[in-house]
Protein backbone atom coordinates (compact mmCIF):
# COMPACT_ATOMS: atom_id res chain seq x y z
CA UNK A 1 0.00 0.00 0.00
CA UNK A 2 2.59 2.56 1.22
CA UNK A 3 4.56 1.98 -1.99
CA UNK A 4 2.04 2.22 -4.20
CA UNK A 5 1.75 6.17 -2.41
CA UNK A 6 5.21 6.13 -3.23
CA UNK A 7 5.13 5.92 -6.97
CA UNK A 8 1.71 7.69 -7.29
CA UNK A 9 3.72 10.44 -5.40
CA UNK A 10 6.38 10.08 -7.78
CA UNK A 11 4.63 9.97 -11.00
CA UNK A 12 2.31 13.36 -9.78
CA UNK A 13 5.77 15.34 -9.10
CA UNK A 14 7.04 14.53 -12.27
CA UNK A 15 4.31 15.67 -14.73
CA UNK A 16 3.80 18.67 -12.56
CA UNK A 17 7.86 19.14 -13.06
CA UNK A 18 7.66 18.84 -16.91
CA UNK A 19 3.93 20.62 -17.48
CA UNK A 20 5.84 23.88 -15.60
CA UNK A 21 8.68 23.20 -17.46
CA UNK A 22 6.89 23.38 -20.63
CA UNK A 23 4.71 26.28 -19.23
CA UNK A 24 8.19 28.08 -19.02
CA UNK A 25 9.42 26.90 -22.54
CA UNK A 26 6.53 27.99 -24.31
CA UNK A 27 6.80 31.25 -23.90
CA UNK A 28 10.17 31.44 -25.09
CA UNK A 29 9.10 29.10 -28.20
CA UNK A 30 6.36 31.54 -29.46
CA UNK A 31 8.72 34.75 -28.93
CA UNK A 32 11.04 32.84 -31.22
CA UNK A 33 8.49 31.34 -33.28
CA UNK A 34 6.76 34.57 -33.99
CA UNK A 35 10.62 36.51 -34.75
CA UNK A 36 11.12 33.79 -37.11
CA UNK A 37 8.45 34.49 -38.77
CA UNK A 38 8.04 38.31 -39.24
CA UNK A 39 12.04 38.02 -40.00
CA UNK A 40 11.27 35.09 -43.10
CA UNK A 41 8.09 37.16 -44.54
CA UNK A 42 10.05 40.51 -43.99
CA UNK A 43 12.84 39.47 -45.40
CA UNK A 44 11.59 37.63 -48.49
CA UNK A 45 10.85 41.35 -49.48
CA UNK A 46 14.46 42.25 -50.56
CA UNK A 47 14.51 38.99 -53.15
CA UNK A 48 12.89 41.80 -55.41
CA UNK A 49 13.77 45.09 -53.73
CA UNK A 50 16.49 46.82 -52.36
CA UNK A 51 17.23 47.37 -48.50
CA UNK A 52 18.67 50.47 -49.41
CA UNK A 53 15.46 51.94 -50.90
CA UNK A 54 13.45 50.07 -48.45
CA UNK A 55 15.09 51.85 -45.64
CA UNK A 56 15.90 55.51 -47.44
CA UNK A 57 12.95 56.00 -49.79
CA UNK A 58 11.01 58.94 -49.28
CA UNK A 59 8.16 57.30 -51.22
CA UNK A 60 4.95 54.85 -50.08
CA UNK A 61 3.64 54.06 -53.12
CA UNK A 62 2.35 50.27 -52.62
CA UNK A 63 0.59 49.73 -55.30
CA UNK A 64 1.95 52.00 -58.15
CA UNK A 65 3.59 50.53 -61.39
CA UNK A 66 6.26 50.16 -60.53
CA UNK A 67 6.08 50.08 -56.34
CA UNK A 68 8.32 52.21 -54.51
CA UNK A 69 8.19 50.96 -50.84
CA UNK A 70 10.06 53.90 -49.31
CA UNK A 71 9.72 53.98 -45.45
CA UNK A 72 10.95 57.29 -44.85
CA UNK A 73 7.54 59.02 -44.49
CA UNK A 74 6.23 56.36 -42.09
CA UNK A 75 8.93 56.17 -39.58
CA UNK A 76 9.01 60.28 -39.66
CA UNK A 77 5.22 59.91 -39.23
CA UNK A 78 5.86 57.53 -35.98
CA UNK A 79 8.87 59.13 -34.56
CA UNK A 80 6.99 62.76 -34.90
CA UNK A 81 3.28 61.13 -33.11
CA UNK A 82 5.72 59.21 -30.68
CA UNK A 83 8.33 62.62 -29.71
CA UNK A 84 5.41 64.64 -29.87
CA UNK A 85 3.19 62.36 -27.38
CA UNK A 86 6.71 62.19 -25.02
CA UNK A 87 6.74 66.22 -25.02
CA UNK A 88 3.41 66.16 -23.02
CA UNK A 89 3.00 62.92 -21.69
CA UNK A 90 6.69 63.00 -19.52
CA UNK A 91 5.82 66.49 -17.36
CA UNK A 92 2.56 65.75 -16.94
CA UNK A 93 3.82 62.40 -15.47
CA UNK A 94 6.52 63.59 -13.80
CA UNK A 95 4.48 66.39 -12.31
CA UNK A 96 1.48 63.98 -11.63
CA UNK A 97 3.84 61.53 -10.10
CA UNK A 98 5.22 64.02 -7.86
CA UNK A 99 2.29 64.67 -6.25
CA UNK A 100 0.69 61.36 -6.28
CA UNK A 101 3.66 60.13 -4.61
CA UNK A 102 5.20 62.40 -2.66
CA UNK A 103 2.72 65.51 -2.08
CA UNK A 104 -0.90 64.02 -1.96
CA UNK A 105 -2.43 62.61 1.34
CA UNK A 106 -2.72 59.06 1.58
CA UNK A 107 -6.54 58.52 0.80
CA UNK A 108 -6.30 61.13 -2.34
CA UNK A 109 -2.86 59.08 -3.95
CA UNK A 110 -5.00 55.68 -3.17
CA UNK A 111 -7.67 57.18 -5.82
CA UNK A 112 -5.28 59.37 -8.02
CA UNK A 113 -3.23 56.02 -8.36
CA UNK A 114 -6.16 53.67 -9.05
CA UNK A 115 -7.55 55.92 -11.45
CA UNK A 116 -4.78 56.77 -13.31
CA UNK A 117 -4.28 52.94 -13.90
CA UNK A 118 -7.88 53.21 -14.85
CA UNK A 119 -6.73 54.77 -17.78
CA UNK A 120 -4.99 51.64 -19.08
CA UNK A 121 -8.07 49.94 -19.03
CA UNK A 122 -10.06 51.82 -21.78
CA UNK A 123 -9.51 49.89 -24.75
CA UNK A 124 -7.48 52.71 -27.45
CA UNK A 125 -10.11 52.33 -29.93
CA UNK A 126 -12.48 53.68 -27.39
CA UNK A 127 -9.94 56.41 -26.78
CA UNK A 128 -9.33 56.73 -30.66
CA UNK A 129 -13.11 57.28 -31.31
CA UNK A 130 -13.75 59.93 -28.03
CA UNK A 131 -10.52 61.47 -29.55
CA UNK A 132 -11.91 61.80 -33.12
CA UNK A 133 -15.57 63.06 -32.64
CA UNK A 134 -13.85 65.85 -29.35
CA UNK A 135 -10.23 66.26 -30.45
CA UNK A 136 -9.88 66.21 -33.85
CA UNK A 137 -12.13 69.20 -34.40
CA UNK A 138 -10.95 71.00 -31.09
CA UNK A 139 -7.40 70.97 -32.82
CA UNK A 140 -8.77 71.87 -36.08
CA UNK A 141 -10.37 74.94 -34.50
CA UNK A 142 -7.91 76.37 -32.35
CA UNK A 143 -4.64 76.24 -35.00
CA UNK A 144 -7.24 76.95 -37.84
CA UNK A 145 -6.31 73.99 -39.84
CA UNK A 146 -8.06 72.53 -42.87
CA UNK A 147 -8.22 69.18 -40.89
CA UNK A 148 -7.90 68.02 -37.32
CA UNK A 149 -6.60 64.53 -38.68
CA UNK A 150 -3.17 65.98 -37.71
CA UNK A 151 -0.03 64.46 -35.81
CA UNK A 152 -0.78 66.85 -33.25
CA UNK A 153 -3.84 65.15 -32.48
CA UNK A 154 -2.36 61.61 -31.99
CA UNK A 155 0.18 62.93 -29.65
CA UNK A 156 -2.16 64.32 -27.72
CA UNK A 157 -4.34 61.02 -27.66
CA UNK A 158 -1.15 59.25 -27.53
CA UNK A 159 0.00 60.98 -24.28
CA UNK A 160 -2.70 60.14 -22.38
CA UNK A 161 -2.56 56.64 -23.75
CA UNK A 162 1.58 56.96 -22.03
CA UNK A 163 0.27 58.15 -18.83
CA UNK A 164 -0.44 55.43 -16.84
CA UNK A 165 2.64 53.41 -17.48
CA UNK A 166 4.73 56.51 -16.72
CA UNK A 167 2.67 57.94 -14.26
CA UNK A 168 2.94 54.57 -12.06
CA UNK A 169 6.24 53.78 -12.94
CA UNK A 170 7.96 57.00 -11.79
CA UNK A 171 5.67 57.27 -8.47
CA UNK A 172 7.15 53.88 -8.10
CA UNK A 173 10.46 55.04 -8.60
CA UNK A 174 10.00 57.63 -5.97
CA UNK A 175 8.30 55.05 -3.58
CA UNK A 176 11.46 53.06 -3.89
CA UNK A 177 13.82 55.66 -2.56
CA UNK A 178 14.93 55.31 0.77
CA UNK A 179 13.61 57.50 3.36
CA UNK A 180 16.39 58.03 5.26
CA UNK A 181 17.14 60.10 2.13
CA UNK A 182 14.40 62.31 2.96
CA UNK A 183 15.09 62.90 6.29
CA UNK A 184 18.21 63.56 5.70
CA UNK A 185 17.20 66.69 3.60
CA UNK A 186 14.48 68.29 6.16
CA UNK A 187 16.86 67.58 8.83
CA UNK A 188 19.48 69.88 7.30
CA UNK A 189 16.77 72.27 6.42
CA UNK A 190 15.65 71.65 2.92
CA UNK A 191 12.12 72.56 2.31
CA UNK A 192 9.68 69.77 0.72
CA UNK A 193 9.94 71.21 -3.06
CA UNK A 194 13.92 71.07 -2.39
CA UNK A 195 13.83 67.38 -0.54
CA UNK A 196 12.17 66.42 -3.99
CA UNK A 197 13.73 68.35 -6.27
CA UNK A 198 17.51 68.13 -5.06
CA UNK A 199 17.32 64.61 -3.42
CA UNK A 200 14.69 62.24 -4.58
CA UNK A 201 14.57 62.99 -8.36
CA UNK A 202 17.77 62.45 -8.99
CA UNK A 203 17.82 59.30 -6.60
CA UNK A 204 14.64 58.24 -8.71
CA UNK A 205 15.85 59.83 -11.85
CA UNK A 206 16.99 56.11 -13.44
CA UNK A 207 13.40 54.41 -12.70
CA UNK A 208 12.11 57.41 -13.77
CA UNK A 209 13.93 57.53 -17.26
CA UNK A 210 13.02 53.18 -17.18
CA UNK A 211 9.26 55.03 -17.38
CA UNK A 212 9.85 57.55 -20.26
CA UNK A 213 11.52 54.44 -22.14
CA UNK A 214 8.68 52.35 -21.51
CA UNK A 215 6.05 55.36 -21.92
CA UNK A 216 7.81 55.79 -25.76
CA UNK A 217 7.19 51.78 -25.89
CA UNK A 218 3.82 52.04 -25.74
CA UNK A 219 3.01 54.72 -27.82
CA UNK A 220 5.24 53.95 -30.71
CA UNK A 221 3.61 50.50 -30.62
CA UNK A 222 -0.46 52.05 -30.75
CA UNK A 223 -2.45 51.33 -33.45
CA UNK A 224 -5.80 52.07 -33.40
CA UNK A 225 -5.92 55.50 -32.05
CA UNK A 226 -3.48 56.85 -34.22
CA UNK A 227 -4.95 55.35 -37.30
CA UNK A 228 -8.28 57.23 -36.24
CA UNK A 229 -7.10 60.20 -36.06
CA UNK A 230 -3.80 61.11 -37.74
CA UNK A 231 -5.15 61.37 -41.50
CA UNK A 232 -3.09 58.31 -42.69
CA UNK A 233 -1.04 60.58 -45.12
CA UNK A 234 2.18 59.09 -46.22
CA UNK A 235 3.92 62.25 -46.84
CA UNK A 236 6.97 63.19 -44.88
CA UNK A 237 6.21 65.30 -42.14
CA UNK A 238 7.17 69.11 -41.80
CA UNK A 239 5.31 69.96 -38.80
CA UNK A 240 3.05 68.89 -36.30
CA UNK A 241 -0.07 70.29 -37.97
CA UNK A 242 -0.08 68.42 -40.75
CA UNK A 243 -1.52 64.39 -41.29
CA UNK A 244 0.81 61.70 -41.05
CA UNK A 245 0.80 58.05 -41.01
CA UNK A 246 2.84 55.85 -38.72
CA UNK A 247 4.36 52.08 -39.38
CA UNK A 248 1.37 50.92 -37.10
CA UNK A 249 -1.04 52.23 -38.71
CA UNK A 250 0.21 51.36 -42.20
CA UNK A 251 0.22 47.38 -41.63
CA UNK A 252 -3.44 47.68 -39.97
CA UNK A 253 -4.29 49.83 -42.90
CA UNK A 254 -2.89 47.70 -46.03
CA UNK A 255 -2.87 44.29 -44.52
CA UNK A 256 -5.99 43.42 -45.41
CA UNK A 257 -5.91 44.34 -49.04
CA UNK A 258 -2.12 43.32 -49.93
CA UNK A 259 -2.48 40.08 -51.82
CA UNK A 260 -1.09 37.59 -49.86
CA UNK A 261 2.79 36.35 -51.21
CA UNK A 262 3.24 39.49 -53.21
CA UNK A 263 5.87 42.57 -52.15
CA UNK A 264 3.14 44.68 -50.63
CA UNK A 265 2.44 41.52 -47.94
CA UNK A 266 6.12 41.17 -47.58
CA UNK A 267 6.95 45.06 -47.05
CA UNK A 268 4.83 45.04 -44.18
CA UNK A 269 6.06 42.10 -42.46
CA UNK A 270 9.65 44.36 -42.98
CA UNK A 271 7.93 47.43 -41.65
CA UNK A 272 6.97 45.13 -38.57
CA UNK A 273 10.69 44.10 -38.53
CA UNK A 274 11.82 47.78 -37.90
CA UNK A 275 9.09 48.11 -35.41
CA UNK A 276 10.27 45.32 -33.66
CA UNK A 277 14.07 45.88 -33.83
CA UNK A 278 12.86 50.14 -32.12
CA UNK A 279 10.82 48.28 -29.14
CA UNK A 280 13.00 45.81 -28.70
CA UNK A 281 15.92 48.63 -28.29
CA UNK A 282 13.83 51.16 -25.81
CA UNK A 283 12.79 47.68 -24.34
CA UNK A 284 16.36 47.11 -22.92
CA UNK A 285 17.20 50.85 -22.89
CA UNK A 286 14.44 50.68 -20.38
CA UNK A 287 16.04 47.24 -18.18
CA UNK A 288 19.33 48.44 -18.56
CA UNK A 289 18.02 51.87 -16.12
CA UNK A 290 15.70 49.93 -14.15
CA UNK A 291 18.68 47.62 -13.39
CA UNK A 292 21.02 50.31 -12.65
CA UNK A 293 18.50 51.49 -10.22
CA UNK A 294 18.23 48.34 -8.39
CA UNK A 295 21.84 48.14 -8.21
CA UNK A 296 22.75 51.54 -6.84
CA UNK B 1 36.38 73.40 36.54
CA UNK B 2 33.95 71.00 36.36
CA UNK B 3 31.24 71.37 33.40
CA UNK B 4 28.43 71.22 35.98
CA UNK B 5 29.58 74.21 38.11
CA UNK B 6 30.82 75.88 34.90
CA UNK B 7 28.94 79.81 34.26
CA UNK B 8 28.11 78.52 30.56
CA UNK B 9 24.04 79.39 30.98
CA UNK B 10 22.46 76.24 29.26
CA UNK B 11 21.80 76.49 25.45
CA UNK B 12 18.90 74.44 25.27
CA UNK B 13 15.82 74.37 28.28
CA UNK B 14 13.52 71.40 27.51
CA UNK B 15 10.21 73.09 29.81
CA UNK B 16 7.47 70.91 30.98
CA UNK B 17 7.73 68.97 27.68
CA UNK B 18 4.58 66.44 27.11
CA UNK B 19 5.02 64.63 23.71
CA UNK B 20 1.69 62.44 22.94
CA UNK B 21 2.34 60.04 19.37
CA UNK B 22 -1.81 60.05 19.01
CA UNK B 23 -3.63 58.81 22.22
CA UNK B 24 0.12 57.42 23.92
CA UNK B 25 2.26 59.80 25.63
CA UNK B 26 5.67 59.51 25.01
CA UNK B 27 7.38 61.85 27.00
CA UNK B 28 6.15 63.08 30.48
CA UNK B 29 6.73 66.77 31.73
CA UNK B 30 10.21 66.49 30.66
CA UNK B 31 12.28 69.25 32.28
CA UNK B 32 16.10 69.49 31.41
CA UNK B 33 18.91 71.74 30.56
CA UNK B 34 21.65 71.08 28.00
CA UNK B 35 24.85 73.60 28.33
CA UNK B 36 26.76 74.64 25.72
CA UNK B 37 29.85 72.83 23.86
CA UNK B 38 29.78 69.97 25.72
CA UNK B 39 28.56 66.26 24.70
CA UNK B 40 24.96 65.55 26.50
CA UNK B 41 24.34 61.49 26.40
CA UNK B 42 20.76 60.35 26.65
CA UNK B 43 20.43 57.20 27.96
CA UNK B 44 17.76 54.23 28.38
CA UNK B 45 16.22 51.31 27.66
CA UNK B 46 14.19 51.50 24.41
CA UNK B 47 11.06 52.99 24.21
CA UNK B 48 12.04 55.01 26.87
CA UNK B 49 11.45 57.83 24.51
CA UNK B 50 15.14 59.04 24.57
CA UNK B 51 15.28 59.33 20.59
CA UNK B 52 11.52 60.64 20.61
CA UNK B 53 13.40 63.75 22.83
CA UNK B 54 15.83 64.40 20.41
CA UNK B 55 13.70 64.45 17.41
CA UNK B 56 11.89 66.89 19.16
CA UNK B 57 14.51 69.24 19.52
CA UNK B 58 14.97 69.80 15.61
CA UNK B 59 11.09 68.89 15.30
CA UNK B 60 11.76 65.64 12.90
CA UNK B 61 9.18 64.48 15.09
CA UNK B 62 6.30 66.33 13.32
CA UNK B 63 7.18 64.05 9.75
CA UNK B 64 5.74 61.39 12.11
CA UNK B 65 1.86 61.77 11.65
CA UNK B 66 -0.02 62.31 14.84
CA UNK B 67 2.21 63.95 16.70
CA UNK B 68 0.76 66.78 19.57
CA UNK B 69 3.19 68.38 22.58
CA UNK B 70 2.71 70.45 25.32
CA UNK B 71 5.13 72.50 27.28
CA UNK B 72 8.13 74.38 25.30
CA UNK B 73 12.14 73.64 24.15
CA UNK B 74 14.35 76.80 24.10
CA UNK B 75 17.02 76.89 21.81
CA UNK B 76 19.32 79.87 22.69
CA UNK B 77 16.48 82.05 23.98
CA UNK B 78 14.29 81.32 21.36
CA UNK B 79 11.16 79.42 21.65
CA UNK B 80 10.56 76.64 19.05
CA UNK B 81 7.21 75.75 19.66
CA UNK B 82 4.33 78.02 18.77
CA UNK B 83 3.12 80.14 16.31
CA UNK B 84 5.33 81.24 13.10
CA UNK B 85 8.67 79.25 13.96
CA UNK B 86 10.63 78.70 10.85
CA UNK B 87 11.58 75.59 10.37
CA UNK B 88 14.17 76.19 7.81
CA UNK B 89 16.38 78.14 10.20
CA UNK B 90 15.32 75.56 12.96
CA UNK B 91 17.19 72.74 11.29
CA UNK B 92 20.22 75.23 10.11
CA UNK B 93 21.07 75.33 13.77
CA UNK B 94 20.13 71.88 14.86
CA UNK B 95 21.45 69.38 12.50
CA UNK B 96 20.88 65.73 13.26
CA UNK B 97 22.93 62.61 12.26
CA UNK B 98 21.10 59.16 12.03
CA UNK B 99 21.60 55.48 13.30
CA UNK B 100 22.32 54.81 9.29
CA UNK B 101 24.69 56.92 7.89
CA UNK B 102 22.09 58.40 4.95
CA UNK B 103 25.09 60.35 2.77
CA UNK B 104 22.58 61.24 -0.48
CA UNK B 105 23.07 59.40 -3.42
CA UNK B 106 25.04 61.82 -4.82
CA UNK B 107 29.11 62.63 -5.04
CA UNK B 108 30.99 63.73 -1.95
CA UNK B 109 31.00 67.18 -3.05
CA UNK B 110 26.92 67.38 -3.96
CA UNK B 111 27.02 65.99 -0.19
CA UNK B 112 29.10 68.59 1.80
CA UNK B 113 27.53 71.33 -0.70
CA UNK B 114 23.80 70.23 -0.05
CA UNK B 115 23.19 72.78 2.70
CA UNK B 116 25.20 75.72 2.23
CA UNK B 117 23.52 75.44 -1.26
CA UNK B 118 19.80 75.26 0.49
CA UNK B 119 21.25 78.68 3.10
CA UNK B 120 23.68 80.31 1.83
CA UNK B 121 24.11 81.36 -1.76
CA UNK B 122 27.81 80.88 -1.94
CA UNK B 123 29.98 81.74 -4.76
CA UNK B 124 31.85 79.15 -6.23
CA UNK B 125 35.14 79.49 -4.71
CA UNK B 126 33.53 79.96 -1.04
CA UNK B 127 31.90 77.36 -2.02
CA UNK B 128 34.51 75.08 -2.31
CA UNK B 129 36.63 76.61 0.69
CA UNK B 130 33.25 75.50 2.90
CA UNK B 131 33.68 71.79 1.90
CA UNK B 132 37.17 72.09 2.18
CA UNK B 133 36.95 73.42 5.84
CA UNK B 134 34.03 70.99 6.65
CA UNK B 135 35.66 67.44 5.00
CA UNK B 136 38.81 68.54 7.76
CA UNK B 137 36.29 69.03 10.11
CA UNK B 138 35.88 65.45 10.07
CA UNK B 139 39.21 64.39 9.18
CA UNK B 140 38.19 63.27 5.82
CA UNK B 141 39.76 66.11 3.49
CA UNK B 142 43.28 64.30 2.91
CA UNK B 143 41.77 60.91 1.86
CA UNK B 144 39.08 62.49 -0.28
CA UNK B 145 40.55 65.95 -1.57
CA UNK B 146 41.31 63.87 -4.77
CA UNK B 147 37.90 61.97 -5.53
CA UNK B 148 35.20 64.69 -4.57
CA UNK B 149 33.40 63.61 -7.13
CA UNK B 150 33.36 60.31 -6.49
CA UNK B 151 29.68 59.09 -5.27
CA UNK B 152 28.74 59.24 -1.62
CA UNK B 153 27.45 55.58 -1.26
CA UNK B 154 30.68 54.04 -2.23
CA UNK B 155 32.46 54.97 0.75
CA UNK B 156 32.54 52.82 4.23
CA UNK B 157 30.53 52.91 6.68
CA UNK B 158 32.67 55.12 8.77
CA UNK B 159 33.14 57.41 6.15
CA UNK B 160 29.73 58.19 5.29
CA UNK B 161 29.16 58.80 9.15
CA UNK B 162 31.73 61.40 8.67
CA UNK B 163 30.28 62.52 5.92
CA UNK B 164 27.15 62.89 7.42
CA UNK B 165 28.23 65.19 10.20
CA UNK B 166 30.57 66.98 7.84
CA UNK B 167 27.09 68.09 5.61
CA UNK B 168 25.80 69.11 9.00
CA UNK B 169 28.83 71.61 10.28
CA UNK B 170 28.67 73.06 6.56
CA UNK B 171 26.01 75.08 7.42
CA UNK B 172 27.42 75.87 10.95
CA UNK B 173 24.98 74.84 13.55
CA UNK B 174 24.75 75.59 17.00
CA UNK B 175 23.55 72.09 17.92
CA UNK B 176 24.72 68.71 16.44
CA UNK B 177 21.64 65.88 17.74
CA UNK B 178 23.19 62.38 17.26
CA UNK B 179 20.64 59.53 17.50
CA UNK B 180 22.91 56.48 18.19
CA UNK B 181 25.33 57.46 15.50
CA UNK B 182 27.45 54.25 15.81
CA UNK B 183 25.03 51.84 15.62
CA UNK B 184 25.31 50.97 12.40
CA UNK B 185 29.47 50.79 12.55
CA UNK B 186 32.22 48.44 13.60
CA UNK B 187 33.99 48.80 16.72
CA UNK B 188 37.16 49.99 15.32
CA UNK B 189 35.06 52.41 13.48
CA UNK B 190 32.42 53.51 16.89
CA UNK B 191 36.18 54.45 18.08
CA UNK B 192 37.26 57.09 15.25
CA UNK B 193 34.07 58.63 15.55
CA UNK B 194 33.71 58.50 19.28
CA UNK B 195 36.76 60.39 18.86
CA UNK B 196 35.62 62.74 16.34
CA UNK B 197 32.76 63.54 18.96
CA UNK B 198 34.86 64.86 21.30
CA UNK B 199 37.06 66.68 18.82
CA UNK B 200 33.75 68.22 18.03
CA UNK B 201 32.87 69.13 21.15
CA UNK B 202 34.93 72.51 21.24
CA UNK B 203 32.94 74.07 18.69
CA UNK B 204 29.08 72.52 19.06
CA UNK B 205 26.70 71.04 21.61
CA UNK B 206 26.22 67.85 21.10
CA UNK B 207 23.21 65.56 22.16
CA UNK B 208 23.63 62.13 21.32
CA UNK B 209 21.24 59.42 21.82
CA UNK B 210 23.47 55.88 23.11
CA UNK B 211 21.92 52.33 23.83
CA UNK B 212 25.64 51.39 24.57
CA UNK B 213 26.58 52.80 28.09
CA UNK B 214 30.04 52.45 27.94
CA UNK B 215 29.97 54.95 24.79
CA UNK B 216 28.28 57.54 27.28
CA UNK B 217 30.74 57.05 29.47
CA UNK B 218 33.38 57.25 27.34
CA UNK B 219 32.07 60.67 25.25
CA UNK B 220 29.56 62.42 27.47
CA UNK B 221 30.60 65.27 30.23
CA UNK B 222 26.53 65.14 31.36
CA UNK B 223 24.06 62.32 31.43
CA UNK B 224 20.31 62.05 31.36
CA UNK B 225 18.51 58.17 32.09
CA UNK B 226 15.38 58.61 30.83
CA UNK B 227 13.23 55.45 31.77
CA UNK B 228 9.23 55.25 30.08
CA UNK B 229 9.17 58.48 29.13
CA UNK B 230 10.41 60.54 32.39
CA UNK B 231 13.87 62.23 32.86
CA UNK B 232 14.67 60.31 36.04
CA UNK B 233 18.30 61.32 36.69
CA UNK B 234 20.89 63.99 35.02
CA UNK B 235 24.22 64.64 36.31
CA UNK B 236 27.53 65.05 35.15
CA UNK B 237 28.43 61.50 33.78
CA UNK B 238 31.20 60.59 36.13
CA UNK B 239 28.84 60.98 39.14
CA UNK B 240 25.84 59.10 36.74
CA UNK B 241 27.97 56.06 36.35
CA UNK B 242 29.79 55.93 39.80
CA UNK B 243 27.40 57.55 41.95
CA UNK B 244 23.57 57.63 40.84
CA UNK B 245 21.44 58.76 43.25
CA UNK B 246 18.34 57.03 41.87
CA UNK B 247 17.71 53.34 42.86
CA UNK B 248 16.33 53.17 38.65
CA UNK B 249 19.85 54.45 37.46
CA UNK B 250 21.64 52.30 39.55
CA UNK B 251 19.56 49.13 38.19
CA UNK B 252 20.16 50.50 34.80
CA UNK B 253 23.35 51.39 34.24
CA UNK B 254 25.09 48.12 36.40
CA UNK B 255 22.72 45.94 33.71
CA UNK B 256 20.55 44.67 36.54
CA UNK B 257 17.94 45.25 33.84
CA UNK B 258 17.54 46.75 30.27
Amino acid sequence: MKSVRRIWNRIVEFVIEKAIFLAGILSIVFVVLIFVFLLKEGLSLFKEYSPLAFLFGTKWYPISHPPSFGIVPLLLGSVVVTLGSIVIAVPLGVGAAIYVGEVAPVWLREILKATVEFLAAIPSIVLGFIGLVTLVPLVKQVFHLQTGLTAISGSIMLAFMAMPTIVSMMEDALRAVPSSYRYGAIALGATRWQTIWRVMLPAASSGMLAAVMLGIGRVIGETMAVMMITGNAAGIPTSLMQPVRTMTATIAAEMGEAVQGSDHYFSLFAIGIVLFIITFAINLTAAFFINRRSKA
Amino acid sequence: MSPADSVDQPIIRVEDFDLFYGGFQALLKVNMSIRPRQVTAIIGPSGCGKSTLLRSINRMNDLAGEVTTRGQIIIDKQPIYGKGINMVDLRKRVGMVFQRPNPFPLSIFENVAFGPRLHLGLSKTALREVVEKSLTGVGLWEEMKDRLYAPALSLTGEEQQRLCIARLIAVSPEVLLMDEPCSALDPIATDHIEELIRELKSQYTIVIVTHNMAQAARVSDETAYFYLGELIEMGQTEKIFTRPQKRATEDYITGRFG
